[in-house]
């Protein structure tokens, strides 16, 4: 049977057919849709991991126990999963294992641009990189073959385009797959330096024979058109260079590392011009030249953002697109919005009112940080927030605490937050860090987290105690506050940023977008009442527009979360039931 | 056909990603090859959103490139402004007459274009205006301007209607089949 379906999708479905029993992840764009899909399956188990890290250790341990397991994340997070992998590499696996990394080159909705492809340089682990859905279903199943055979762990690795297509997928056969039994092995799981030695020299033997393995395998494919130009690609790159050089010859890399480099020479010695095509860095590209091959790569195609078929057609064919439709008017720019509700909305805007400095995280309360709230300063990684604003009272002293916060969101908090509010607790900080607890994760689409209460199947399970958790850690001032109530929100701020210890604040708020998330309905203007002082535009609500000699509220946005009734001094807003006719 | 490239722009929460599903669906059942992308993320929170569907008998890039659109869906008047240079000379655009304000406009900094419908007639020869938004709420469920779209859209393309329909069964929930059925033969019958 035929489907259409996303990368993501198909990556589930493939690790379905492989017979895995052990899923985990912490959700990230554009990666989270891979383990939303395998908690559908029966029979597999699925988590929601506190972070990325936790999510391959998880992992590790089901392999060695015998199972299939499969650990997904963005590439950030393989940043904080770096620790085990580099471990698991010398290990090796028992049951197959393998690693979804799902880069975001364009950064669509990422911090940084990185190339995940040098951490299996770095940990001397096979990559693959599909390169539609079909090969995202197809190479998972093969990435568990490699990997049982090998005794390694396998990286597969998505980027945007491929995670976030659909195309069409030919379902199989779930495989039968028997645990694999349990032995104890220290000489090959405990990783004491004694042990890990060997190990490493095992380590290399396994690349000596990947890197055979990587020319023989249907990974690794020419395809031989006109001879004048060979290019060799991998990934989305490959569909944008097939667009652009319809009858060229192609080397198709399935295994992007270790590299087939019998093939390439091979491929290389029967063209003309060798171009290497590659979104990002010169992965490939660096590799070839240290053959000794001259290719044509990033001297003319650019190490940032995604590729496209006319990038190809401009830099390497020198045909310009001819525009004709163009509009030569400025169109406005839409730069993503807090949504009409979102609780964030009051508490940034209370922190802009008392003109903070705000250290911020990643997660919707990124947006604060655009106009109109332009409410936070900082935002570096996952859980930076509060060891940065403590390294700012470090640096500038208690009176520069005193106007400056953490704020962060709750599922981020578990993932790495945590262990920033101890190190400020433990060495005698004195910041205050916000808990932005809107019981769900937001920016990736709404996963449960430790502190939702419910696990990734929507069973209930036990909720973090945030309260009880910071008493535990030693803050002994901790306070729950409404951010849609703005006056006692800011008599709460006001009073935690004065202390001269460490506070927690825990600003608690349903996301307005969760389903049980009722409200009133639309709030309309009542123009006799408006004196248009434009108090309430200031809180950046989408859904009141200011139309020059008049404010309106579009009700097709409002939910009548009623934010706005609290910053006007009129009474204007009313319900749309309570004032006649249109505004 | 050789190939039909199809754009989907909008505002994030428009429902884009599942008007792209039911073309894909659709496309699949008529046994065309096709490719649909969308970008997930920060794009869905009211920013502006784009979405690619591109179907024929091969298709290998999921993205449509600048003057290649065969058909453009604008789900928002302004949207359809900036992204009209993807349309290829001949090309259709369907545009919702809605209009949704970005928040550069909101707070003043920005001006929403004066007489955009004029704008886009004057670029593109061949476009269907439609005021979705009205037709979805006499309807009864705002929600579904995106079939409405779609049921326009259908009717340009070498698929039967029958198969749109099996389509929309797959794609969209049980029980708001039959919203959204109403909504695609509405705009289907425009």
């Amino acid at each position: 049977m035929k489907k259409l379906m996303l990368g993501n999708e198909a990556v589930a479905r493939g690790a379905y057919e492989a017979g895995v029993t052990v899923a985990t992840a912490y959700p990230g764009t554009p990666s989270t849709e891979i383990t939303e899909n395998i908690a559908k399956y029966e029979g597999i188990y699925s988590e929601w991991s506190p972070n990325e890290k936790v999510a391959l250790e998880v992992a590790i341990g089901a392999s060695i126990a015998g199972a299939r397991s499969i650990c997904s994340m963005k590439h950030v997070g393989l940043n904080v999963a770096a620790d085990p992998l580099f471990t698991v590499s010398y290990t090796g696996v028992n049951g197959g294992l393998v690693i979804m990394v799902a880069d975001d080159p364009g950064m669509h909705s990422s911090q940084n641009e990185q190339d995940s492809r040098f951490y299996a340089r770095a940990a001397n682990v096979p990559i693959l990189e599909p390169a539609d859905s079909m090969e995202c279903k197809d190479f998972v199943k093969e990435a568990f073959r490699i990997s049982e055979e090998f005794d390694c762990p396998v990286i597969v690795r998505l980027t945007t385009r491929i995670a976030h297509s659909q195309s069409i997928v030919e379902l199989g056969e779930k495989e039968e797959y028997k645990l694999k039994e349990y032995k104890k092995d220290p000489g090959k799981y405990v990783m004491m330096p004694v042990m890990a030695k060997k190990r490493h020299v095992e380590v290399e033997k396994r690349m000596a024979r990947l890197r055979e393995f990587s020319n023989k395998t249907g990974l690794n494919s020419i395809e031989w058109g006109n001879k004048d130009i060979g290019i060799i690609t991998s990934g989305i790159a490959y569909q944008y260079s097939k667009e652009a050089f319809e009858n060229a010859s192609f080397l198709k890399l399935g295994m992007v590392y270790p590299l087939p480099t019998d093939l390439i020479v091979e491929f290389a010695r029967e063209v003309k011009i060798l171009y290497v095509i590659e979104e990002l860095e010169p992965f490939i590209e660096d590799e070839i030249k240290k053959l000794g091959i001259k290719v044509i790569g990033k001297d003319v195609l650019p190490v940032t953002g995604e590729l496209s078929a006319n990038i190809l057609r401009e830099k390497l064919l020198d045909k310009q697109y001819e525009g004709k439709t163009c509009i030569e008017e400025k169109i406005p720019a839409r730069p993503p919005v807090m949504c009409p509700g979102c609780p964030h909305r009051g508490m940034f805007y209370v922190l802009k009112k008392l003109k903070l400095t705000v250290s911020g995280d990643i997660g919707c309360y990124t947006l604060g940080a655009l106009p109109p709230l332009e409410s936070m300063d900082t935002c570096v990684c996952m859980g930076a927030s509060i060891g940065m604003a403590h390294g700012m009272e470090k640096a500038r002293g208690k009176d520069f605490a005193k106007k400056t916060v953490a704020v962060i969101g709750d599922s981020t908090f578990i993932h790495s937050g945590i262990t920033g509010l101890i190190d400020i607790v433990y060495n005698k900080g004195t910041s205050t860090v916000i808990i932005l607890d809107n019981s769900i994760t937001g920016m990736t689409g709404h996963q449960h987290n430790p502190t939702s209460g419910y696990t990734i199947k929507g069973e209930p399970t036990k909720q973090v105690d945030l309260v009880k958790l910071a008493h535990a850690i030693g803050i002994e001032r901790v306070k729950i506050a409404d951010p849609y109530d703005i006056k006692e929100f800011e008599k709460v701020v006001k009073e935690e940023i004065s202390t001269e210890e460490p506070s927690l604040i825990i600003a608690q708020r349903p996301c307005a977008l969760l389903k049980h998330v009722k409200f009133e309905g639309p709030l309309r203007i009542n123009k006799e009442k408006c004196r248009i002082c434009r108090m309430c535009m200031r809180i950046g609500c989408p859904a009141i527009v200011d139309n020059g000699n008049y404010i309106e509220i579009n009700e097709a946005l409002c939910v009548g979360c009623g934010l706005c009734t609290k910053l006007c001094s009129f009474d204007a807003f009313q319900k749309a039931g309570d004032i006649n006719g249109k505004n | 056909m050789e190939k039909i490239n199809i754009m989907i722009v909008g505002v994030g929460g428009q429902g884009s990603l599942l008007a792209s599903r039911v073309i894909g669906t659709a496309a699949l059942k008529k046994s065309y090859d096709v490719k649909v992308s969308e970008v997930h993320g920060m794009s869905q929170r009211g920013g502006s959103v784009v979405t690619y569907v591109k179907l024929g008998k091969k298709v290998n890039s999921p993205l449509v490139e600048k003057g290649e659109a065969d058909i453009i869906i604008s789900f928002e008047k302004l949207e359809a402004l900036r992204w009209i240079d993807y349309l290829r000379k001949d090309g259709r655009m369907i545009v919702n007459s809605q209009r949704i304000n970005p928040m550069p406009v909101i707070t003043g900094k920005e001006k929403y274009p004066e007489n955009a419908l004029e704008k886009i007639k004057s670029l593109c020869s061949n476009v269907i205006f439609v005021n979705a938004l009205e037709i979805a709420k006499e309807l009864g469920n705002i929600k579904v301007v995106n079939m409405v779209l779609i049921g326009i859209l259908a009717k340009l393309i070498p698929i039967e209607k029958e198969i749109w329909l099996e389509a929309l069964k797959e794609v969209v929930l049980e029980k708001y089949y039959s919203i959204n059925e109403k909504a695609f033969k509405a705009g289907y019958n425009i």
